[in-house]
């Protein structure tokens, strides 16, 4: 355990002058800013809204971008970014020579990536809220203040988490595997339209595709069954493409260890 | 034995790289390991270190098998194979604070360790924009680091100029008189392991040629009386004609095979009485540079 929570602190420490430890930073950023910016340059239009349809106006259209491509073509990025350090450098034989359990080495690379998504989609939550209200504070008349859905927010997001995690674990292994960023990133892309278009098309077994689970969990997150405006706020975490995603992250996981227990270090 | 195995073996696809290689490296020693490029040498080291499986044979290192107490053995060893692995955005330092870090070292010894090497003015600047020889002299910093009681460097020199291989040498040289310590160095350059080493393992082809302290591999090589007289060809003629037989006669000496020192002094009065100035005589090794070379090609 010890040799896990030595190489995670090394992980943060190398890259967190890279590109991929501050995009985990700057997408949420980013993407809240510029919703931001619509809403008070567009404000006018948005007043006769109630409160609650503006926050869904405002958090779903960050949705809506993070959830069909956005979020995929991150987990890619991420999932090649910390694999990629050691390709580089070639220091994938320095890590294995070290007095640490292999499998501290893998699964703090791993969970480092688990921590950087889960980062910035925690961040996303926080810019959501925080530039909701702030917009009630810099334009009055959009009352964002007289509504609250943190906890739903966060839950929605947890869901979009817990479905990534199949992707990443493929990802993680595809990059893991090749040294170049094209490989894993052209699989990736093109899994990733696919899961789009299955998931949006509706196709019944699209909750068997781990690209297309993150759009599935935007998907399914309102519960169905009731018409009350109230009651459809409540989101359902636990659907059965979040489990499917769940169950292949921790299979490719514990399977790459093995494929990389079996690879020779070059 | 610091390093002991037997008859390790290792194949790649269809081409056997390291052939029953019986490894033995003892304590305090400065092991040269020596082999023409693409001999194995590199491979042999990764097997060593665990990196790759062997398909046959033990490996003991501090008596211990790597199979079993992998952990254990890698804390003694430092490493250095190949090119240095260092991570170019980081900084000399940082790159030395980040290995601090996993092997559980305090951070003053990383400055210790980029003065020991010379890079604490460049400590700062990122390891990218670090020369060859720096990022090779930073390399060593990164397997020094935890004080290990082995070292096992590849090709460490390589890309270092002159007065970095000296220094390079003569560290070397005083980790194992002042501290102690074991040091497995693999080298296709004779010259080099020459000026350091205490013993000697050669491989070609996978397959170990020889193995012995250097005074064991001087052994092997015949030594020559080498002889400077004012004329080498009456010189020749004079000695062929009293039946000394002649190893070699270049434009301003001539080598016979040496038998004893009394040989040589009747050589030298053989020579004076028939008139030929002797300049110089005296028992030389032959060449270590032939001898590897004439071990590696009758291979």
């Amino acid at each position: 355990m010890k040799g896990f929570i030595l190489s995670f602190r090394s992980e943060f420490y190398k890259s967190r002058k890279t590109l991929g430890f501050w995009a985990s930073i700057m997408l949420p950023l980013l993407i809240c800013v510029l919703l931001f910016v619509g809403f008070y340059s567009k404000s006018e239009k948005l007043v006769s809204y109630p409160p609650m349809v503006l926050w869904l106006q405002f958090a779903g259209a960050i949705l809506a971008v993070m959830g069909s491509l956005v979020l995929p073509m991150y987990i890619i990025f991420i999932a090649y970014s910390v694999n990629s350090i050691e390709h580089r450098a070639d220091t994938w034989k320095t890590l294995f020579t070290l007095p640490i359990q292999r499998w501290c080495v893998y699964a703090a690379k791993y969970f480092y990536a688990v921590f950087l998504v889960f980062t910035c989609l925690a961040l996303f939550v926080l810019f959501t809220i925080g530039f909701g209200n702030l917009l009630s504070v810099v334009k009055p008349e959009l009352r964002f203040d007289d509504f609250h859905m943190e906890k739903e927010l966060a839950e929605i997001y947890f869901k979009l988490f817990l479905s990534s995690l199949g992707i990443l674990s493929i990802q993680f292994l595809l990059s893991l595997l090749w040294a170049d960023f094209l490989k894993p990133m052209g699989i990736g892309f093109v899994c990733t339209i696919a899961g789009v278009i299955l998931a949006s098309k509706g196709w019944e077994y699209a909750y068997l595709f781990p690209y297309s689970h993150p759009m599935q969990a935007i998907k399914t997150m309102m519960h169905r069954g009731d018409s009350d405006h109230a009651k459809q706020l409540q989101i359902d975490i636990f659907t059965k493409d979040v489990f499917v995603s769940m169950a292949v992250g921790v299979v490719v996981f514990v399977a790459g260890y093995f494929i990389v227990q079996r690879r020779s270090v070059k | 034995m610091v390093i002991n195995t037997q008859g390790l073996s290792f194949t790649f696809g269809k081409q056997q790289v390291v052939k029953s290689l019986e490894l033995q490296v003892p304590e305090g020693s400065i092991y040269g390991f020596l082999g023409p490029n693409g001999a194995g040498k590199t491979t042999t080291i990764k097997l060593l270190l665990n990196l790759l499986k062997p398909d046959a044979g033990d490996i003991f290192v501090f008596g211990q098998d790597i199979k079993s107490q992998r952990i254990s053995i890698l804390s003694q060893i430092g490493s250095l194979i190949e090119q240095p692995a260092i991570y170019q955005h980081l900084t000399g330092k940082e790159n030395l604070l980040n290995r601090a870090l996993l092997l559980g070292v305090p951070a003053q010894r990383v400055d210790d360790m980029l003065a020991l090497v010379h890079l604490s003015s460049a400590a700062d600047k990122k390891a990218g924009q670090y020369s060859l020889g720096m990022k090779q002299r930073l390399g060593i910093a990164l397997a020094m680091l935890a004080d290990p009681k082995l070292l096992i460097l590849d090709e460490p020199t390589n890309g270092l100029d002159p007065n970095g291989i000296i220094e390079i040498r003569e560290l070397l040289k005083k980790l194992v008189a002042e501290h102690g310590k074991t040091v497995f160095i693999s080298s296709h350059l004779l010259s080099e392991i020459e000026r350091m080493a205490t013993h000697v393992g050669i491989i070609n082809g996978g397959a170990m040629l020889f193995q012995g302290s250097i005074a064991d591999l001087q052994a092997i090589s015949k030594p020559l009386v080498r002889i400077e007289t004012e004329n080498t060809v009456d010189a020749a003629n004079l000695l062929t004609r009293h039946n000394y037989q002649l190893a070699q006669v270049t434009d301003h000496d001539l080598f016979v095979p040496y038998i004893s020192k009394q040989q040589m002094g009747e050589i030298n009065a053989l020579l004076n009485k028939n008139g030929l100035a002797v300049y110089s005589i005296g028992k030389q090794q032959k060449d270590l540079e032939k001898l590897f070379l004439d071990i590696t090609q009758n291979a």
